[in-house]
């Protein structure tokens, strides 16, 4: 094994991650509580500092690896991560004045959700089993100890507990999994898998180990019927971890799936693509049929994830490279969407008083017309209503399927799409046509509501023009 | 003479008794995460046993990051426990029942 400088560059936005956040655990404990927002900016300081080098690194099309081999900065890697320390910066911005208004505002929330982006960088990197799994305990880890951040509340510790127990027997199933792969075709680099995988495909041991590890990546996603702790960790923890852990992380699960799957698994993809269907058909009915029984707006948005996430599972199924393609804009364009929607919870909540029931939204428009036209656009775009970016999302994803030739599950997405669109049209009728609820906007700081006002306005941009974001999924689509 | 086989089905059993234990165990969230790091344990046997059959150390290098990811499992799950036994004063299963999922 020879190491170089070379080597070195492949990793150094990680690098750089990782030394910030030391940086920060040892300032944040020299930091009084009056000056917490000093762990704030540094955090978002640290962030623009690994953007400043991912963008660096510039649109090249060739691959880097590094650690023999185990780690790669290709064009996934450098749109997931660039996407995920966006998402992440959203999120610390979102959070802030909901935090202090609970003398909640400590440095741990920083520190976790910056050792969360790592795992989910060394995710978009791993190219290799054993670097996938231990970037996605990095990830996990962080999202526990964030659900149980609020150590007073005894629903974000009884949400945490659950997340912790059914996580944790997600990532022994993919483990599982990978002992039984590593043991039949002798490597753990994806590369090597590939060609092993596509020279054994006939070996039962190996069709075994690949659904233990398509479980354990569809618990990551939250897909039916592994999607028991969504629901629950959404209601249970607090509304900025809740808004964490809907974006960011979605983009670490794409990459465990893609690398894992569409990358490593190439050869065995007549197997795992009906896996993957069957997930995504199931994820598209109960998502969307569960989401109309829910009163609490919460668990409403937990249900919308699992029928987008079973969007993201068609496209991943429909194959390389337009399937991957389109369930990449689908990802990016799902955590902007719901770096919105929860957002607006969270700046809805910033004053204290905390929004939990749908009712509590009724007549918002009385009260503040903006953000209630800014909640439209983004309940549309979810829903999927042409101009808006969801609608593309959902556009290019059924097109990739009618490319690949898979109508019946096409005609599925667009028919539970009109189930869906039912619940996010309720939420609209309830803040522009009923009267009552008491929640506004009055007294929340401008920088928020501006990050939302961005938010929700970059959905009907992305939407009138995708070709930008289709381009850039294009490049990252395109593998190894 | 103990073949590959021998170990792989210990290991299987290892890990239907740890799956086993989380979904029966209704009482007590500490067995919960005994079986949890049972779990863990029955893949580290499947690593060993293959990376002796194959002669390659990656499955030996893999099952000391399990065991340390293990370590800091435990440490987090331990910590959730204590502040779950805080806020209820009680570890009992049943008893998670404020969201219903």
């Amino acid at each position: 094994m020879n190491y170089s400088l070379m080597d070195l560059s492949a990793q150094l936005p990680e690098i750089v991650l990782a030394s910030g956040i030391c940086v920060l655990l040892i300032v944040d404990l020299f930091v009084r509580d009056s000056a917490r927002d000093l762990s704030y900016l540094l955090a978002i300081f640290l962030l623009a500092g690994v953007a400043w080098v991912l963008i660096g690194i510039g649109p090249d099309s060739t691959a880097h690896f590094a650690s023999g081999g185990s780690y790669v900065s290709d064009g996934l890697a450098r749109v997931l991560k660039l996407f995920a320390v966006t998402a992440v910066a959203t999120v610390f911005l979102y959070s802030r004045p909901w935090l202090r208004s609970r003398k909640l505002h400590l440095g741990e929330y920083y520190v976790l959700g910056l050792f969360g982006l790592l795992g989910i960088m060394v995710l978009a990197s791993g190219y290799s089993l054993l670097v996938s799994y231990i970037g996605l305990e990095i990830l996990s880890l962080s999202l526990y100890a964030m659900v149980a951040f609020d150590r007073d509340s005894s629903r974000s510790a009884e949400a945490a507990m659950k997340y912790f127990v059914l996580g944790a027997i997600a990532s022994g199933t993919l483990l599982y999994g990978m002992s039984l792969v590593y043991g039949i075709t002798g490597t753990l680099q994806i590369g090597e898998l590939q060609t092993a995988i596509a020279a054994q495909a006939d070996v039962v041991g190996l069709r075994v180990g690949l659904g233990f590890m398509v479980a354990g990546i569809a618990f990551k996603f939250g897909a039916v019927p592994f999607h028991m702790w969504v629901p629950d960790v959404y209601e249970g923890a607090p509304t900025p971890v809740t808004l964490y852990v809907g974006t960011a992380p979605k983009l670490g699960a794409l990459a465990l799936a893609v690398r894992i799957l569409s990358e490593g698994s190439a050869g065995l993809a007549s197997f795992w693509e009906p896996m993957l269907a069957a997930l995504a058909v199931l994820s598209l009915i109960l998502g969307n049929v569960a989401a109309i029984a829910q009163t609490n707006i919460r668990r409403m948005l937990a249900y919308s994830t699992i029928s987008h996430v079973g969007f993201i599972l068609l496209g991943l199924m429909a194959g390389s490279p337009g399937g991957i393609q389109a369930a990449l804009f689908y990802t990016i364009v799902y955590v902007i969407m719901a770096a919105g929607a929860f957002g607006f919870l969270v700046m809805l909540g910033s004053q204290g008083q905390e929004v939990n029931d749908l009712d509590d939204l009724r007549g918002l428009w009385q009260r503040s017309p903006w953000f209630t036209l800014m909640m439209v656009l983004l309940m549309f775009s979810m829903a999927g209503v042409p101009p808006l970016a969801g609608f593309y999302a959902k556009w290019w994803v059924l097109s990739a399927l009618l490319n690949a030739g898979y109508l019946g599950l096409a005609i599925v997405g667009v028919l539970t799409s009109v189930i869906g669109a039912f619940y996010y049209l309720r939420i609209i009728r309830l803040m522009l046509f009923d009267n009552g609820g008491t929640v506004s906007t009055v007294g929340i700081p401008l920088d928020l509501k501006l990050v939302l006002s961005v938010n929700a306005l970059l959905l009907l941009g992305i939407g009138l023009f995708p070709d930008r974001l289709l381009d850039l999924c294009a490049y990252a689509a395109a593998l190894i | 003479m103990v073949s590959l086989e021998h170990y792989l089905t210990v290991s299987a059993l290892l890990f239907a008794i740890s799956v086993a234990g989380i979904f029966l165990n209704r009482k007590n969230v500490i067995v919960l995460l005994m079986c949890v790091e049972l779990l863990l344990l029955a893949v580290n046997f499947n690593f060993i046993a293959f990376s002796r059959y194959l002669d390659d150390p990656a499955g030996q290098v893999f099952v000391f990051f399990i065991l340390t990811v293990a370590a800091a499992e435990s440490a987090i799950g331990l910590a959730i426990l204590v502040v779950l036994f805080r806020n209820r004063r009680s570890i009992n299963v049943q008893e998670m029942d404020a969201l219903k999922g």
